[in-house]
């Protein structure tokens, strides 16, 4: 009832917000990709684009390859970077999340990159600030991690060409992970056809096929002949307990070994956000070999994250 | 005070009359129905042409905050929204601060709300001391106090043996038993529905079976213990089904559900709205169909407005830190109409879910227009449009989906014992 326009579009349709890929027009993730493919290409460090800016990494959950990324790509072009760990600070003096944000809108900021571990928090920052700030998730909860998903997508087009002909795989907590729902909405708006999740049932959401998705829970038969495969980070305290029973166990079904990827293609990529638990989610024989992306997948972030903050600061 | 309303369109449903006729009340009651009595002399005629006069309404569940929570409402703002919303009888739940668990809370809120001349208040103790599923409450006092019925709120059962003796102990005197079905494990850090939007929001879901385990085990122990039964706000398809099968088996159990529950879905939570954020969860489209089927042929008996006033502050937060709740007791009659009109029901059947239907359940004499009887009376008009927002509502709960909707249906007069307690 209250789906209104898209929280994320100025009027013209434009990339005000990065709030997640779901909903996202195809071409928005192409001129991302494409912009970052620029950046990629250059051997020019610094670009001007942002400056006089100030991007505010306001960060509710602690991060640091995420802040890092984002603040080297905030650097590169040339905006003023302040990072604020906000855990350390107001929430545990009880200050509310709106006071918060209005008292960092007060300090004229142009971007917000905003970490929060509940789901939902960037849109709600988003419908409070001031109409001229931009926010960027960086990852909310279980719900979206924008910036990783385009980098994977990146990471895929880099490797793989094209997207519409390509099989992709996705292993383990699907469940908790933000990094499975935002390449789920990028692969399927970007026309891939066919997406696969792997895990066990206590660690898919229920109704998972109705992104678009086909489930396994044999890892071999779900890994047949894909061309990406996608690790996801099992959560320490996901490892004992009720949805599963050690992080051995888990290893011997879903854990990545040398031997599971070879019923993928022989030219599959193997992606991971990070950070890895090696001997848990993947052999470090497959983490550190030919197949593995994980290090370009870091690199082409900072691309990324540099294409979202200049198209959005043009987007005026 | 003789009160003469003239030229309405009656509905009674509980005698099934829908007729323009004429009601005349005197000393509290209504005096005749139809034709004035000999002698009768109005000391006020209220022209009721073009509206619909129908019992006051009477809600299952409305939470008034008092005590404790005061902050968040107080007995005078929401018995002001009660009667602003038609409702003349109100059943509140004792998830108060403390609970209500003894006699003395009871007598108080008893003795606040009648000195405020408004609405009857009728409180449901607490099952077990301070709700805290262990200890079972003097049931026989607080019912000499004025509870009508005893519940365990929202709150657990600290084991199955407790929910057992309790259950056999309000059968051994006949005091009927309202629970939530909600088992708390599986509903624990649970936000919204375990369907697609949750899935897709990567919110922390609320699994229908959260609702259907915890059915099975009161149908068990209803049936065991012969404890006559009300399950408060079902939520699902299976969980409705599982009622018309054990009414199907003569269980002596009623049920309700909440009024946004018959229209919303998970779909309405939109770009994480708190304002939808509701205990139990807005499900899928194929429960919320299933809850107004029920509706329609009585499995559900009634619709309450689950009025649960929050705190702004309490809302203003991401969607999983929000607190669940939603004010309601000013829309339950306008939301009642727009279920009626949307599943082509007759108003009569429809206005009984929320009259005779509940004053059954709650066992009172109320919701229904006949001779003899108190005068308690809800005047609408049915085709007056109003739109929700916050300085329209009395309630000192603002939060609503509705909010900035327009919606049908505005009560124009609300008479409590033959006074006319609320006119707009």
């Amino acid at each position: 009832m209250w789906l209104t326009a898209n929280p994320q579009l100025d009027k013209k349709g434009q990339l005000h917000h990065l709030l997640t890929l779901e909903g996202l027009p195809a071409e928005i993730l192409w001129q991302i990709l494409d912009t970052a493919k620029s950046f990629v290409g250059t051997r020019v460090k610094k670009f001007p684009l942002l400056r006089g800016k100030s991007v505010f990494n306001v960060f509710f959950e602690p991060s640091t390859r995420t802040r890092t990324t984002f603040e080297i790509a905030a650097k590169r072009l040339s905006a003023d970077v302040i990072n604020l760990n906000i855990n350390a600070s107001s929430q545990s003096k009880g200050e509310s999340l709106l006071d918060t944000v209005d008292n960092l809108s007060a300090m004229h900021a142009d971007m917000f990159v905003v970490r929060h571990s509940e789901s939902g928090a960037p849109h709600f920052i988003a419908r409070h600030v001031a109409p001229d700030i931009h926010v960027i998730n960086a990852g909310d909860g279980r719900h979206s991690h924008p910036t990783q998903g385009l980098l994977d997508m990146y990471t895929i087009r880099h490797y793989k060409k094209d997207f519409s002909n390509l099989r992709v795989a996705i292993v383990g907590d699907v469940l908790h992970s933000r990094v499975a729902r935002s390449q789920i909405h990028a692969l399927t708006t970007l026309g891939c056809p066919e997406i696969r999740v792997i895990g066990p049932k206590t660690l898919l959401p229920a109704h998972v096929e109705q992104l678009g998705v086909h489930v396994f829970h044999d890892m071999r038969q779900g890994l047949k002949d894909v061309d990406v495969v996608t690790m996801l980070r099992l959560q320490n305290e996901r490892m004992q307990g009720s949805l599963l029973p050690s992080a051995q166990e888990f290893y011997k079904f879903y854990g990545l070994t040398g031997d599971k990827l070879a019923a993928a293609r022989s030219d599959a990529i193997v992606l991971h956000p990070g950070p890895m638990n090696r001997g848990v989610e993947i052999d470090s024989s497959v983490a550190d070999g030919k197949q593995s992306v994980i290090l370009p997948q870091v690199t082409f972030g900072i691309a990324i994250r540099m294409a979202v903050m200049s198209i959005m600061a043009g987007n005026k | 005070m003789k009160i003469h309303i003239k030229g309405g369109r009656l509905i009674d449903p509980r005698s099934g009359v829908d007729a323009k006729k004429d009601v005349y009340i005197a000393a509290g009651k209504i005096v005749a129905i139809g034709d004035a009595p000999n002698g009768y002399t109005a000391n006020r005629v209220i022209d009721a042409a073009g509206l619909v006069v129908c019992p006051g309404l009477v809600d299952l569940a409305a939470r008034l905050r008092e005590p404790g929570f005061e902050y968040l409402a107080t007995l005078e703002s929401e018995m002001e929204a009660a009667i602003a919303g038609g409702v003349t009888s109100l059943a509140c739940p004792p998830d108060t601060d403390p609970p209500l668990d003894e006699p003395g809370l009871v007598e108080m809120l008893k003795f606040r709300a009648k000195n405020l001349n408004q609405a009857r208040v009728y409180p449901i103790g607490a099952l077990t001391q301070g709700l805290k599923g262990k200890r079972l409450t003097e049931m026989a006092e607080l019912v000499d106090a004025g509870c009508v019925a005893f519940s365990q709120a929202d709150a657990p059962f600290a084991d199955t043996q407790v929910f057992y003796h309790a259950l056999q102990y309000a059968a051994t005197f006949g005091f009927p038993v309202w629970l939530r079905p909600q088992d708390p494990a599986l509903a624990q850090h649970g936000v919204a529905h375990d369907g697609q939007v949750a899935t897709r929001f990567g919110l922390p879901a609320i699994p229908v079976c959260a609702e259907t385990v915890a059915l099975s085990m009161i149908l068990i122990l209803a049936r065991e213990t012969g404890a006559r039964v009300h399950l408060a706000r079902l939520s699902s398809a299976e969980g409705v089904e599982m009622v018309r099968q054990a009414k199907r088996d003569k269980l002596p159990v009623t049920c309700d559900v909440a009024i946004h529950h018959a229209h919303l879905t998970e779909m309405d939570i939109g770009y994480f709205e708190s304002n939808s954020r509701l205990d139990p969860p807005l499900r899928s489209q194929r429960d919320r169909d299933a809850l107004r089927a029920a509706l329609a042929d009585g499995t559900v008996d009634a619709l309450c407005s689950d009025h649960t006033p929050v705190d702004e502050d309490a809302k203003q937060l991401p969607f999983a830190e929000a607190e669940p709740g939603a004010t309601g007791l000013e829309l339950l009659l306008p939301l009642t109409l727009k279920w009626a009109e949307e599943s082509k029901m007759t108003l009569a059947l429809a206005l009984a879910r929320i009259t005779s239907d509940p004053a059954r359940v709650l066992g009172v004499d109320a919701g229904h227009l006949t001779t003899g009887h108190a005068a308690d009376i809800c005047i609408f008009d049915p085709e007056r449009h109003w739109k929700i927002e916050p300085q329209a509502l009395k309630s000192q709960g603002k939060n609503t989906p509705y909010i900035g909707l327009e919606l049908k249906g505005k009560v124009r007069h609300t008479l409590v014992d033959g006074q006319v307690v609320y006119e707009f």
